[in-house]
């Protein structure tokens, strides 16, 4: 087909959309160099002693690039493909070479404006020449493009293990130091040192992580496993379904064991954000109520397990952690009733802004001098013991108790958010969130509904924020931040509002993965950015959408009538997507 | 007969205009009563009044004897009035059935407390109500549909979900916004025959708004008219197909063909001609 439409359109219209990827190649690397991630990575070995993770982020920017013209190139002929890749990759490399020509030839003192031109990203690009070297990027752009571009002309059979070995390399060059540090003291001691270098792969562990990466693909398995899934009968699709919730639940009860506190600590406030999320997908992804201000229910939560368990200067109580939680969950929930009653008759954005302005007011109000003699001010509550008391050396020591912690309360809230939502409070808030006069008439008492979903996503805000002082063992008004909100608001939106294992899946995305990558963590908001733009893009609904409950039960004979007839509503509506 | 619905002195302004002036109207139990006019006369307006969307400035609304022009949307749908809206106001994200299951929220108890917990109460409360939402599905025409997004639903089906939606109430007084607009005659007569049913078999007082002049003197037993937020006329079917005024004002225009064509009102009038409208 594309041969077809190239006898037509010749010329160098043909090569339009080549040209478009290379210029969009270009400008993605030169953004990348100027704001600082390529000399940042730079000192960060993806495979040691070959390249950095700052190379490889311009070489895959080329890469894709290459591959992606390629696939518009205007003709299907292999040759005509490799140019179309070497053509892009170049182009984009000179965007590359013209900044080397501009800060290093001319001498126009960039670093005045962007500080990260620097003499050391110079080298980078060309690879030490100098300004004789601007033709490096250019090469190494057109010699990229063109692999990519032979690659993605190349069947299946070898394109997937070639992407896929490589794609292994990069990930597991990502998670090398981090894999490597716990792993020394266990027997596999030998193995991690011959894959993994301090920083990054060793060039030994490259060449094994792409020879998997790559066997992977070709021994995967032929038939997509949903459908063969859906093969199986009946009785053994149960097996096989219990055999993977089982291992699942076993993966997640073993993930914080082994590989270390600091990966411990990190599972632990992904669990905490988990189980904040499972409240806020009542508050926002079943009532529609946007809240900003999650902040002030988790600090409530924080401040009473502070001063209930705290044996610092300001604990009262010296209660242990666990009896202290209730009250921490009770205050939250009046808490929010107070704010929620003068606030929840007004709507949408204005709800935002209000909440927005409650949230930062807490955490004002308990920095503040006024509040000193009983919160502490500035220098917050310290002294909050662990949830549960065991020896240094035990399994439960540290962040691993939290983890567990964290992680049943969440599947707690997440039970409780279950049952709501199939219950008749459920469906009230969901049609509140759809249309707020219809679901009056129909005989919703909206403030009454209203405030209690944003009552149980106080509720939860605060036992997260128990949970949190238990993990840190100190509460500052500080650890009060706006972030807290608007982590908790991004990561239920990016993994799809109304959807539990969304929540999941976003909190590993937005907290997990910049808390691990903490040497990155300048390039968090730009990383947020980013995946949000590109969800709201390609897929507004989130990772994982919540389903649409079935629950009319046909029987037999309607089923088929009723296939039938979905599929003829399904045909409009996708068209209808198309179209926009 | 009682006056299941009354209203008197009813006035509602926005700035200088006003809407609906000095409005006194009554309607008995068991009957269906329409209320017509031209564009812009205030009858959407009359209902969002009744049902407690718009806050009346002079005179008293009141349903089986008790004042409601003071009261909440929602507790005034408890009272055991439902509507439908001029353009379809289903929740569209939720299946139809989901959508039914919101119109009987005020008959269900649960609190959230027993919802958690999955009390025996809840639980066959949930049975109940899931059983009640299908057989109004049925009842509707709908079955088979009920897993269906709201929005996904064809126009006319949208229509008749949300007429369900509002019988899930278990009203007394169905207000229905326009029932038949946009639909075709077939649709429109099917639609007829429907509200019809409401009153004969569920015993249900039916006051809708509608501009098929077709279906107004077929099934209305008392018509109210509306023109610049007044009442010019009143009556039955057949006295308002002779009042001068409302010629003049309303069907002169253009409907008077129509109204002569449907022919004298009665229980059950002999089907219209599909091709007239």
């Amino acid at each position: 087909m594309t041969a077809a439409v190239a006898t037509r359109t010749t010329g160098l219209r043909a090569w339009q959309p080549v040209i478009r990827f290379g210029l969009i190649g270009g400008v993605v690397g030169l953004y990348l160099c100027l704001v600082g991630i390529v000399p940042t990575f730079d000192e960060r070995p993806l495979v040691a002693g070959v390249i950095s993770l700052g190379q490889a982020s311009l070489l895959l920017t080329a890469l894709a690039t290459g591959y992606l013209a390629a696939t518009r190139a205007p003709s299907a002929r292999r040759g005509v493909e490799i140019a179309a890749g070497a053509l892009a990759g170049g182009l984009g490399g000179s965007f590359l070479a013209a900044l080397v020509l501009i800060g290093l030839g001319l001498g126009v003192n960039l670093r005045a404006v962007l500080l990260h031109a620097s003499p050391e990203l110079y080298d980078t690009l060309t690879l030490g020449l100098g300004v004789s070297g601007f033709w490096v990027p250019i090469v190494l752009g057109a010699v990229c493009g063109s692999l990519a571009a032979l690659t993605a002309s190349l069947p299946a059979s070898i394109r997937l293990p070639i992407v896929w070995g490589f794609t292994a390399v990069v990930v597991m060059g990502l998670f090398a130091g981090l894999l490597r540090t716990p792993s020394l003291t266990t027997p596999v001691a030998p193995l991690a040192r011959f894959l993994f270098a301090p920083e990054g792969l060793t060039v030994a562990g490259a060449v094994i992580v792409f020879a998997i990466g790559a066997g992977a693909a070709i021994l995967r398995p032929r038939a997509v496993p949903r459908r063969r899934y859906a093969a199986l009968p009946e009785s053994r699709r149960k097996v096989v379904l219990r055999a993977g919730v089982l291992l699942l639940v076993a993966t997640v009860l073993v993930l914080p064991l082994g590989l270390g506190s600091f990966f411990a600590q990190v599972v632990a406030i992904v669990a905490i954000y988990v189980l904040m999320g499972f409240g806020m997908n009542i508050t926002l992804g079943l009532a529609g109520l946007l809240d900003l201000g999650f902040v002030a229910f988790f600090a409530v939560g924080a401040y009473t397990v502070g001063l209930l368990t705290s044996t610092g200067e300001f604990g009262l109580a010296g209660w242990p952690w666990l009896a202290a939680v209730p009250f921490a969950v009770l205050f939250a929930m009046a808490f929010a009733a107070f704010l929620g009653l003068p606030i929840l008759r007004i709507r949408g954005d204005y709800l935002a802004i209000a909440t927005l302005g409650f949230g930062e007011i807490v955490r004002i109000m308990a920095g503040s001098d006024l509040l000193k003699a009983w919160l502490g001010g500035p220098q917050g509550i310290l002294n909050i013991p662990k949830p549960i008391a065991v020896g240094p050396d035990s399994f439960l020591a540290g962040p691993v108790q939290i983890y567990y912690i964290a992680l049943a309360c969440a599947v707690v809230v997440a039970f409780v958010a279950w049952r709501l939502r199939g219950s008749r409070l459920g469906r009230s808030w969901m049609a509140i969130r759809e249309d707020e006069d219809v679901a009056e008439a129909t005989g919703v008492n909206l403030v009454q509904t209203k405030l209690l979903a944003y009552m149980l996503g106080g509720a939860f805000a605060g036992l997260g924020g128990a949970v949190f002082a238990g993990l840190v063992g100190s509460i500052f008004a500080s650890s009060m931040q706006l972030f807290v909100s608007i982590n908790v608001v991004a990561l239920v939106v990016v993994g799809g509002m109304g959807s539990n294992p969304g929540v999941v899946v976003g909190a590993i995305v937005l907290i997990g993965l910049p808390e691990l990558f903490r040497e990155f963590a300048e390039y968090r908001f730009l990383f947020y950015g980013v995946a949000l733009i590109a969800m709201m893009l390609y897929r507004p609904e989130g990772l994982l959408p919540s389903r649409v409950t079935r629950r009319e039960l046909y029987s037999a004979d309607e089923l088929e009538a009723v296939a039938e007839s979905e599929i003829a509503v399904a045909v409009p509506a996708a068209s209808q997507e198309a179209g926009r | 007969m009682t006056a299941i619905l009354e209203a008197s002195g009813v006035t509602k302004r926005f700035g200088g205009l006003v809407a609906v002036g000095n409005l006194d109207f009554e309607m008995e139990h068991g009957s269906i009563a329409s209320v017509i006019g031209p564009n812009g006369a205030g009858k959407t307006t009359f209902f969002n009044c009744i049902s407690g969307f718009f806050h009346i400035d002079e005179g008293r609304i009141t349903f089986e004897g008790d004042e409601i022009h003071r009261l909440r949307p929602d507790q005034i749908s408890h009272l055991g009035i439902s509507r439908t809206y001029q353009n379809t106001r289903l929740f569209p994200t939720m299946t139809a059935l989901e959508n039914i299951l919101v119109g009987e929220h005020q008959h269900l108890r649960a609190t959230w407390l027993g919802a958690v917990v999955g009390t025996r109460r809840q639980r066959d409360e949930e049975v109940r109500a899931l059983e009640e939402a299908r057989r109004l599905l049925t009842f509707v025409g709908l079955r088979g549909q009920g897993d269906m997004l709201a929005a996904k639903l064809p126009y006319g089906d949208q229509r008749r979900l949300e007429v369900a939606r509002a019988l899930a109430g278990r009203p007394r007084l169905l207000l229905l916004d326009e029932p038949t607009a946009g639909m075709n005659p077939s649709e429109t007569l099917a639609m007829t025959e429907f509200i019809r049913r409401l009153r004969g078999e569920l015993g249900m007082s039916i006051l809708l708004i509608e501009h098929e002049m077709r279906v107004v003197m077929g099934i209305s037993d008392r018509i109210t008219v509306l023109d610049y937020g007044l009442k010019i006329a009143e009556g039955t079917p057949r006295e308002i197909q002779g009042d001068p005024r409302v010629i003049e004002a309303y069907l002169g225009r253009s409907a008077s063909v129509d109204v002569s064509a449907a022919g004298p009102a009665g229980p059950d009038p002999a089907s219209p001609s599909p091709g007239a409208a």
